[in-house]
C-alpha cells in the first residue's frame, strides 16, 4: 500500500536533487573544509556557497551565519550562548507554546537562579504584544518567540515583536524551523537578532540547521575545540549536510506554499463538516501553509492516528515528541482546550510532495474511522445529543 | 513507542464492544481529563457443579474512549473474563492483561491496570446489589 505521508511537521522526505548532492559530498567530495589541499579547498568553497544561499534566503550577510546541527542545537546555543556572554542579565521573556528544546533550555536556567516570563497566547495561539511590552525588563537577556508553532501553526507577528524589543533595547531571537521556506522571514525587516533553522523540515537531511547571529552579538560557545564556525561552533563542518541543505533551500519554490495552502484549506473545510470537530490555531494567513490541527469529540487522538496509520496514512497527535508522555500538549492546554479536547486532538502536516487525491482519501477515510471510535465510546450517547 | 502485533490487532479489530441492557454490574473507570474512559458491563450466570451453586461471567461488553492499548486491553479483559467464575474472573490482574496482549509499553501499562480495575468494579458492583 502506498502510503500518504501527512506529517511533515515531524520530518519530511528529502527531496531527490538534495540527496543527489549529498550523496556527491558524502562519497566523493569528502575533504575537510579546514584542510589546505584541493579536496579540502572544495569542501571550504561548497561551505561558503551554501553559506550564502541559507544568508540571502533571510537576508541577512554571510559571516551572521553558524552551521550547527539542527533546530534543538541552535535554540540551545541562542539561549545558553548569550546568557553565557552576558551573566548580568538573569531574566528570559519567552512563550507558553515553544518547542520543549525552548522551554526546557529555560527551565533549565531557572533551577540557575535566572527568571523566566512565559507569555500567555490567546485561544489562537498569537501573544499578546502590550503583555510582552510590560514583561521587559532592565535584565532581561532575550525575547524569544516561536515563529511558526509546530502543533497548530499559528505564524506570529515578528515585525511587530522585533519593533518592540528594538525600541526596548532587547535581543530578540525565533525559532523558525517550521516556518522557514513557508512564509516571510526577513531579519532586516523584522528586527531578528538571533534566528533558528534547519534542513530536515524542508526536505533537506536531518543533523544540519544553522543559526543566524546579527553582527556585533557576542556568543559564547558551548562547544569548544578547532574553531570552526568563527569560533562559535567547533567541530568538523558537516559538509554533505550543508549543502544538502543549501540545496533544498534553493528548490524550495513560492508555488509549493500555494500548493499547500490550496490542500490545507481543502482538507480543513472537508474536517469540519464532522460533526463535534473544531480546528485548533487560527484559520487563514496567519497559519502555516502546511499544518492542520483538529479535535475530535469523544475519541483519543492516539486512537485516530492508529486507524489512520492502519489505512496507509501517516500523522501525528500534537507534537510527535510528547508521545512519550502521556500528557496533554502544553501548546494547547496554554491555548485553553480542556485535557479531553487535548487528548482527541490530531495533526495532519503537508509539504509539496502531497497530492489532491491523497487529500481526498484522507477526507474519506477520517471520517468514518471518527464514527467507528465514537461507537467504541462510553460517550457516544453524550456525543450524538450535543452535536446534533 | 512500539505495540504488539496482537496489541494492534485487537485494538483495530476489538472485540465484544458495546452495551448490555440491564447489566447485572457495571465498572466504571479512568476520567478523560487523563485521556482514558472504560465502562465493563456485565451479565452473570449459574450453574451446578458438583452440587455448588457457582456463579460466572455470562456475557461482558465494553465501552472505551482512549488510545490504542486502552481499547486493546478492554477488548482483552472482555475475552479473558468471560466464562470464568467471579472468583476467577477477580484474579485477572494487569500483566496477565499485559502478556495475553504480547506485553505493553512499559508507559502504557496502566491501560492494563484500568481494564483489570473496570472488570473487579464491575463485579464488586454486582454483589454490591445482592446484597441489598
Amino acid at each position: 500500500m502506498k502510503k500518504i505521508y501527512l506529517d511533515n511537521a515531524a520530518t519530511t522526505q528529502v527531496d531527490e536533487r538534495v540527496s543527489k548532492v549529498v550523496k556527491l559530498y558524502f562519497d566523493e567530495k569528502y575533504g575537510n573544509a579546514s584542510s589546505l589541499h584541493i579536496k579540502g579547498q572544495e569542501a571550504k568553497l561548497a561551505l561558503e556557497e551554501s553559506r550564502h544561499v541559507i544568508a540571502k534566503s533571510i537576508y541577512a550577510k554571510d559571516d551572521e551565519i553558524i552551521f550547527t546541527s539542527g533546530g534543538t542545537e541552535s535554540n540551545n546555543l541562542s539561549i545558553k550562548g548569550l546568557a553565557f556572554s552576558n551573566p548580568d542579565k538573569k531574566h528570559i521573556i519567552t512563550t507558553k507554546i515553544e518547542h520543549d528544546c525552548v522551554l526546557n533550555a529555560c527551565k533549565w536556567f531557572e533551577g540557575r537562579g535566572y527568571e523566566v516570563t512565559y507569555l500567555n497566547v490567546d485561544k489562537e495561539g498569537f501573544i499578546d504584544l502590550d503583555e510582552l511590552k510590560s514583561s521587559i525588563r532592565k535584565d532581561t537577556l532575550l525575547v524569544s518567540v516561536i515563529h511558526g508553532n509546530n502543533e497548530i501553526g499559528v505564524i506570529q507577528d515578528l515585525e511587530k515583536i522585533g519593533k518592540i524589543c528594538k525600541e526596548n533595547h532587547v535581543l530578540f531571537h525565533t525559532d523558525a524551523c517550521q516556518s522557514y521556506k513557508k512564509t516571510e522571514l526577513d531579519v532586516q525587516k523584522q528586527n531578528l537578532d538571533l534566528v533558528t533553522l534547519n534542513a530536515h523540515k524542508i526536505h533537506g537531511p536531518k543533523g544540519v540547521g544553522a543559526l543566524y547571529i546579527k553582527r556585533g552579538i557576542k556568543i559564547t560557545p558551548l562547544v569548544h575545540g578547532g574553531g570552526q564556525e568563527k569560533n562559535i561552533r567547533s567541530g568538523t563542518e558537516n559538509i554533505s549536510g550543508i549543502v544538502g541543505f543549501a540545496e533544498a533551500v534553493r528548490v524550495a519554490k513560492k508555488i509549493d506554499i500555494e500548493k499547500m495552502t490550496k490542500l490545507r484549506d481543502k482538507l480543513i473545510n472537508g474536517l469540519e463538516k464532522i460533526k463535534g470537530s473544531q480546528l485548533n490555531g487560527p484559520s487563514g494567513n496567519n497559519r502555516l501553509c502546511n499544518n492542520i490541527n483538529f479535535s475530535f469529540e469523544g475519541v483519543e487522538g492516539e486512537a485516530v492516528g492508529g486507524y489512520l496509520d492502519a489505512e496507509g496514512i501517516c500523522s501525528s497527535t500534537g507534537s510527535a515528541c510528547s508521545s512519550k508522555s502521556l500528557e496533554p500538549s502544553h501548546v494547547l492546554i496554554a491555548i485553553g482546550l480542556k485535557p479531553e479536547q487535548a487528548h482527541g486532538s490530531l495533526r495532519l502536516s503537508l509539504s509539496r510532495f502531497n497530492t489532491e487525491e491523497e487529500i481526498d482519501k484522507t477526507l474519506e477515510v477520517l471520517p468514518k474511522i471518527i464514527e467507528k471510535l465514537r461507537k467504541i465510546s462510553p460517550f457516544e450517547k453524550i456525543i450524538n445529543r450535543v452535536i446534533k | 513507542m512500539m505495540y504488539s502485533k496482537k496489541v494492534m490487532r485487537y485494538f483495530l479489530n476489538p472485540k465484544n464492544v458495546g452495551e448490555i441492557k440491564n447489566p447485572d454490574g457495571v465498572g466504571k473507570v479512568g476520567n478523560p481529563v487523563c485521556g482514558d474512559v472504560m465502562y465493563v458491563y456485565i451479565k452473570v450466570g449459574k450453574k451446578k457443579q458438583k452440587g455448588k451453586e457457582i456463579k460466572f461471567i455470562k456475557d461482558i461488553k465494553f465501552k472505551t474512549m482512549g488510545c490504542a492499548a486502552a481499547i486493546a486491553t478492554s477488548s482483552m479483559i472482555t475475552e479473558l473474563a468471560k466464562g470464568k467464575t467471579l472468583e476467577d474472573a477477580k484474579k485477572i490482574n494487569r500483566n496477565d492483561v499485559s502478556k495475553s496482549l504480547g506485553n505493553l509499553p512499559p508507559i502504557k501499562m496502566h491501560c492494563s491496570n484500568l481494564a483489570a480495575d473496570a472488570l473487579k468494579k464491575a463485579i464488586e458492583d454486582y454483589e454490591k446489589k445482592i446484597r441489598r
